[in-house]
């Protein structure tokens, strides 16, 4: 299947609405080792995208990505805005002027995404950030799609992948952003970044799943 | 919680609100994105000083724009750093040509929400410089990690450097004494109890009676350890030595002697911890000649408070001590 312009409209909604149903899990897990405020700004990032929606749901996949990464740019502040928006942003200039995604353009995007993501916040892989919830998931998605996999069934093995990766932070030391300040006391806490961006991916699989 | 607020949402709002209504002589409020400039910005040929940070540790940085201070100061929501919008709005409505200097603490989501205003005001032209302040020593700081949290020298360098500017420093000179204020500036904080984050609604962390938090930063975040409570003279060492031990700071030394409240800590309890550092100073033959002593960066209602030494020579003690005029330091 492909995926078209509805679906990443649905994408952001969803996205937007499991934030919001989640924000204060995220609130909690970034209270443990940061500062309580994740899961509040990522609801009032994406409240924002909201309201810009409408006025680009007609319009290519790249435009309403660069819409969202801007918005969540100029309205969340700190760490997650300027990551995931540029995320946002990075997929929007591989999706320029396209209605619809193969499954490889998809990864593609996910790439620059994550490729952004690694270029502002400067930081790699095991170093317990949101990266380590994106990584593996792309890698799954990658070799599921090579294997001959369908997009659905390599969503779900990128998804758990990316779960995976996420649990998998609770037993990483911080050494970036504000969780690095604990040093060893940031043992035993799953990362609240790697848990949103988890959510993001089980907000895509839930999309494409339900228009099979 | 109790809080004297209208709605967790609107705190930040609220207080610009009150901001603006206050000081008019002084500043003025813009909104939607948010920024504060001096009244009587742009100062022709002078270098913009910005800085900016999330709300919650005032009067840093909004009560600090004002003639000898800050030419404007962006405030992100609590804890958050601001969106690179709101330092270009704030570049553009302060700019006059001479350049403009972004004052940055050291912390991932403020380095790089600048780090994007920097490429955006370039992109119009304006000359930008950039000094991020590290000084807490209390953050163990390597090649690999996110290195050290600005803290108590940003509110000393804002003051140094913007007296600078407002003497008619270039640039570059703004950003040269910057960088020399946070190279012989050091910190570190200690929290007698957590803050509460009005959208949380509870205390961030949780400390027993007879338990501090040594190493804190102005988040609410967890310190570095937790400790018994002690006395006043018992911490002021933990938290003195080793800000002394790293820089070094020599026997011989002059220094600006900073205490700063955490915002719910009484002043006389800062000045018990004052009066114990100069003694510890004065055993190390280090010469207190300026000191600072009140809430100045704080985290919300959090008690506590932070120590700074600032080695001092004679051209910071000239520019610490030219006039400012500012809603919060005049």
């Amino acid at each position: 299947m492909r995926v078209a312009v509805t679906h990443v409209i649905r994408f952001i909604e969803e996205t937007a609405a499991i934030l919001q149903d989640q924000r204060h899990y995220l609130t909690e897990l970034d209270a443990a080792i940061g500062d309580a405020d994740h899961g509040a700004n990522l609801d009032r990032g994406f409240s924002a995208v909201l309201a810009r929606l409408p006025g680009v749901a007609e319009m290519d996949i790249g435009s309403i990505l660069k819409t969202v990464g801007a918005t969540l740019v100029s309205t969340v502040g700190g760490a997650s805005g300027s990551l995931y928006g540029t995320a946002f942003l990075r997929a929007g200039s591989v999706t320029a002027d396209r209605f619809e995604l193969s499954p490889e353009d998809l990864v593609a995007a996910l790439e620059s995404a994550l490729e952004g993501i690694q270029a502002r916040g400067k930081a790699q892989l095991g170093e317990k950030t949101m990266i380590d919830a994106i990584a593996p998931g792309i890698d799954a998605l990658k070799q599921a799609l090579a294997a001959g996999d369908d997009l659905v069934v390599a969503l779900r093995k990128g998804v758990a992948a990316s779960g995976e990766g996420t649990q998998a932070t609770a037993s990483m030391i911080a050494t970036k952003g504000r969780a690095s300040y604990l040093g060893e006391r940031s043992l035993g806490h799953q990362d609240p970044g790697a848990a949103s961006a988890f959510l993001m991916a089980q907000a895509l699989l839930k999309v494409i799943e339900s228009s099979e | 919680m109790k809080k004297l607020i209208n709605s967790a949402d609107s705190v930040v709002s609220d207080a610009l609100e009150g901001i603006a209504l206050a000081h008019a002589d002084l500043v003025r409020v813009y909104r939607n994105p948010d920024f504060i400039v001096r009244a009587d910005a742009p100062v022709p040929g002078k270098v913009s000083v910005i800085s900016g940070g999330g709300s919650g540790h005032e009067p840093l940085h909004s009560g600090f724009v004002g003639k000898g201070m800050l030419d404007a100061a962006c405030p992100g929501a609590m804890f958050t750093s601001p969106a690179p919008d709101q330092m270009l709005a704030a570049t553009r409505a302060t700019h006059s040509g001479a350049g403009v200097l972004y004052i940055i603490k050291n912390y991932a989501g403020d380095v790089m929400n600048f780090e994007m205003a920097v490429e955006l005001a370039a992109a119009e032209g304006v000359e930008i410089a950039t000094v991020v302040t590290n000084d807490d020593v209390a953050v163990r700081d390597s090649l690999y990690t996110a290195g050290r949290r600005g803290i108590g020298v940003t509110v000393l360098l804002e003051k140094i450097v913007g007296a600078a500017a407002e003497a008619g420093a270039s640039l570059a000179e703004c950003q040269r004494i910057g960088e020399r204020v946070n190279a012989q500036g050091r910190s570190m904080g200690v929290a007698l109890t957590s803050c509460t984050v009005p959208h949380v609604g509870r205390p961030t962390f949780d400390l027993g009676e007879d338990e501090i938090e040594m190493g804190v930063g102005i988040h609410g975040e967890p310190g570095l350890r937790r400790a018994k409570l002690a006395d006043a003279a018992e911490i002021t060492r933990q938290l003195a030595n080793p800000i002394l031990d790293d820089l070094p700071f020599r026997s011989g030394d002059n220094v600006l002697a900073f205490v700063n409240g955490m915002g719910g800590t009484p002043l006389i309890e800062l000045y018990v911890v004052y009066a114990e550092l100069a003694k510890l100073l004065k055993e190390r033959r280090i010469t207190i000649t300026r000191s600072l002593i009140g809430n100045y960066i704080t985290s919300l209602e959090m008690a506590g408070c932070s120590i700074t030494l600032l080695r001092f020579d004679d051209e910071l003690t000239r520019l610490w001590d030219a006039p400012v005029l500012t809603p919060e330091w005049r």
